[in-house]
């Protein structure tokens, strides 16, 4: 902690009674079931609880050759890449056309920012519904186009159904945070390029878009944060993680592997191995943090 | 801008309308649907323009009921417990973590940062790393199918903690000098001067955790099997059951409607705070 109070009060109980609270949730709740997830990762037991095998690393070394996990891994790979690169691109265009426009601002904002207020699974089936294969609009629109539409046999056009209502949620968001970052950059940069006769487009690819950079940064690992863990309700209720295990990504595998096909020791070893990733993640967002500052 | 380039703006508007009308398609779509009959929009393809069964369908789904495929729980209840449930994160997150914000500001104490970082460990915790065992806490508690079970959770904050240690840091230490003086201990000096000046970081949070509470879908899943205790985000997921020509999909998407509309006033209405507030707890 760098930040220190010159002035504080002196009291020997009441700073615990403040903390109580907020201490007993987050050691009933957070640090006794992670330490049982990492436990229960080096257990074996059966379906029934009654026998107990401590097994060291065996779990780990199952899920590193079981093929369906690390294929769940390539999805989840997949999908978070085109939700973070598409959900991103699609908002920095509307961003940069907010920011050119004068009238009518608030109107647009408000109109692109409330998907945020969407859940998950809401826009799940929002958009399932929009593409059903028998009476959904679009998938009607699609068929008239030529294209068969059926994600429930078609694994790519199941990804690519979850991609978008995951976009779609997460617009709104990248597109305040563009919008906030296109108004920090100072007006008389790109007055001075005008005036040096550089367009609109020279003028977006030489200050706005490298100036944006760090804005840009940040948003990626939040997206990616997103599509690993916030996007269940959006594959639970368009694909069930279908068809196969085709939209199956992590959050979703460890669920249905705990809780449906009670494999308790591999779902805790993959609770573990998504810790690693939550960690990963937050470290990477920090220390970029810490690069804005100084920027 | 800069210069004049009508046609630049022409483009600009374009854009920006079809961005606009594309996020709210899909919202259209629904409310179109929700005024239907089951039977019509089964007929490919469904009507495209709003029909005369607004009132009737909501009021059925409101009521439950129906007979769908699936679940026809009464969604007037689901959307009792949504609000409950979301009420009681974000005042309890925004309560809970005051608190421990002003232990770790104006205090010295034993184990001061190290609660400081367990705080701040359970960023990297969330529900869906450790949902088994978590489950398995709530079982042993008799906390399944409960407002305790579906709140308590999901209380601990520590986004909001750091947004409030970071803000009581801000506060100038004459006021805790000044309140001395005038023999105020501290937790007058906390209701009298803290919680006054945090009103703003109060109301940005308020809109966040409000949203994070409503849109919660994985937790109450687990923790919920009776239909009494349904938030309306797991409800509409059970409404939908079987092929679609069993589905009342006109009833599934005025619930759809009806869940969307409590957190997107929230957002629309506090617009400035949600702004700050997603601002705030992302630093």
């Amino acid at each position: 902690m760098a930040a220190e109070k010159r002035v504080v009060f002196r009291s020997g109980w009441l700073p615990w009674a403040l903390l109580a609270p907020q201490a007993l949730i987050i050691a009933v709740f957070f640090f006794w079931p992670a330490g049982q997830a990492v436990l229960q990762s080096m257990q074996q037991s059966d379906a029934f609880g009654t026998s107990v095998e401590w097994v060291g690393f065996a779990n780990f070394a199952t899920l590193l050759h079981d093929e369906t996990y690390l294929a769940s891994f390539s999805t989840t790979a997949v999908f978070s890449i085109l939700v973070a690169v598409l959900g991103i691109g699609l908002s920095l265009v509307l961003a940069v056309f907010a920011d050119r426009v004068v009238r009518g601002t608030t109107f647009y904002r408000t109109l692109l920012v409330w998907p945020y207020a969407v859940a998950p699974a809401i826009a799940g089936v929002l958009w399932l519904f929009m593409f059903s294969p028998s009476i959904g609009v679009i998938a009607y629109a699609l068929r008239h186009l030529g294209i068969n539409w059926d994600h429930l046999l078609d694994s790519r056009q199941a990804m690519a159904l979850i991609v978008m209502a995951a976009v779609w949620k997460q617009i709104s968001y990248n597109f305040l945070f563009f919008v906030a970052g296109l108004q920090s950059i100072p007006k008389s940069l790109i007055e001075a390029a005008a005036i040096d006769g550089a367009r609109p487009w020279r003028r977006f690819w030489s200050i706005q878009f490298p100036l944006l950079s760090p804005t840009t940064f940040f948003l990626l690992v939040i997206n990616v944060v997103y599509a690993f863990f916030d996007t269940f309700g959006i594959v639970d209720a368009a694909t069930q993680g279908g068809p196969g295990k085709a939209t199956s990504i992590l959050v979703y595998k460890v669920y249905f592997d705990g809780f449906k096909a009670l494999d308790l020791g591999g779902s805790a070893a993959q609770s573990v191995v998504l810790m690693l990733i939550v960690v990963a993640l937050t470290v990477l967002q920090f220390r970029f943090v810490e690069k804005k500052v100084n920027y | 801008m800069v210069e004049r380039r009508p046609a630049l703006g022409v483009l600009a508007h374009a854009i920006l309308l079809l961005g606009v009308l594309v996020v709210a398609f899909p919202l259209y779509i629904a409310f179109v649907a929700s005024t239907h009959t089951a039977e019509e929009i089964v007929q490919v393809p469904m009507p495209m323009l709003p029909g005369p069964h607004l009132i009737e369908n909501y009021h059925d789904a409101l009521v439950g009921g129906g007979k769908g495929a699936g679940s026809t729980a009464s969604v007037g209840r689901m959307m009792f417990v949504s609000l409950v449930t979301a009420l009681v994160i974000a005042f309890g997150k925004i309560a809970i973590s005051l608190l421990s914000a002003f232990a770790i500001v104006y205090f010295r104490f034993p184990f001061r940062t190290f609660f400081f970082w367990a705080i701040f460990i359970t960023l990297m915790l969330p529900v869906e790393v450790r949902i088994l065992p978590t489950y398995k806490v709530i079982a042993d508690l008799h906390m399944l199918n409960s407002f305790a079970g579906l709140t308590v959770p999901l209380i601990a904050s520590a986004t909001a903690t750091f947004l409030f240690r970071q803000f009581f840091l801000t506060v100038p230490d004459e006021l805790v000098e000044a309140a001395r003086i005038d023999g105020a201990g501290p937790m007058r000096f906390f209701m009298d001067v803290l919680i006054p000046l945090s009103k703003t970081s109060m109301a940005a949070l308020f809109v966040i955790q409000f949203i994070y509470g409503w849109n919660q879908y994985l937790w109450p899943l687990l923790v919920t099997t009776e239909e009494n205790m349904y938030p309306v985000v797991i409800g509409i997921k059970r409404m939908i059951a079987g092929g679609d020509s069993q589905n009342q999909w006109n009833l599934v998407m005025a619930t759809a409607v009806l869940a969307m509309i409590p957190p997107a006033l929230v957002v629309i209405l506090m617009q400035r705070w949600f702004v700050k507030g997603l601002v705030d707890t992302e630093k």
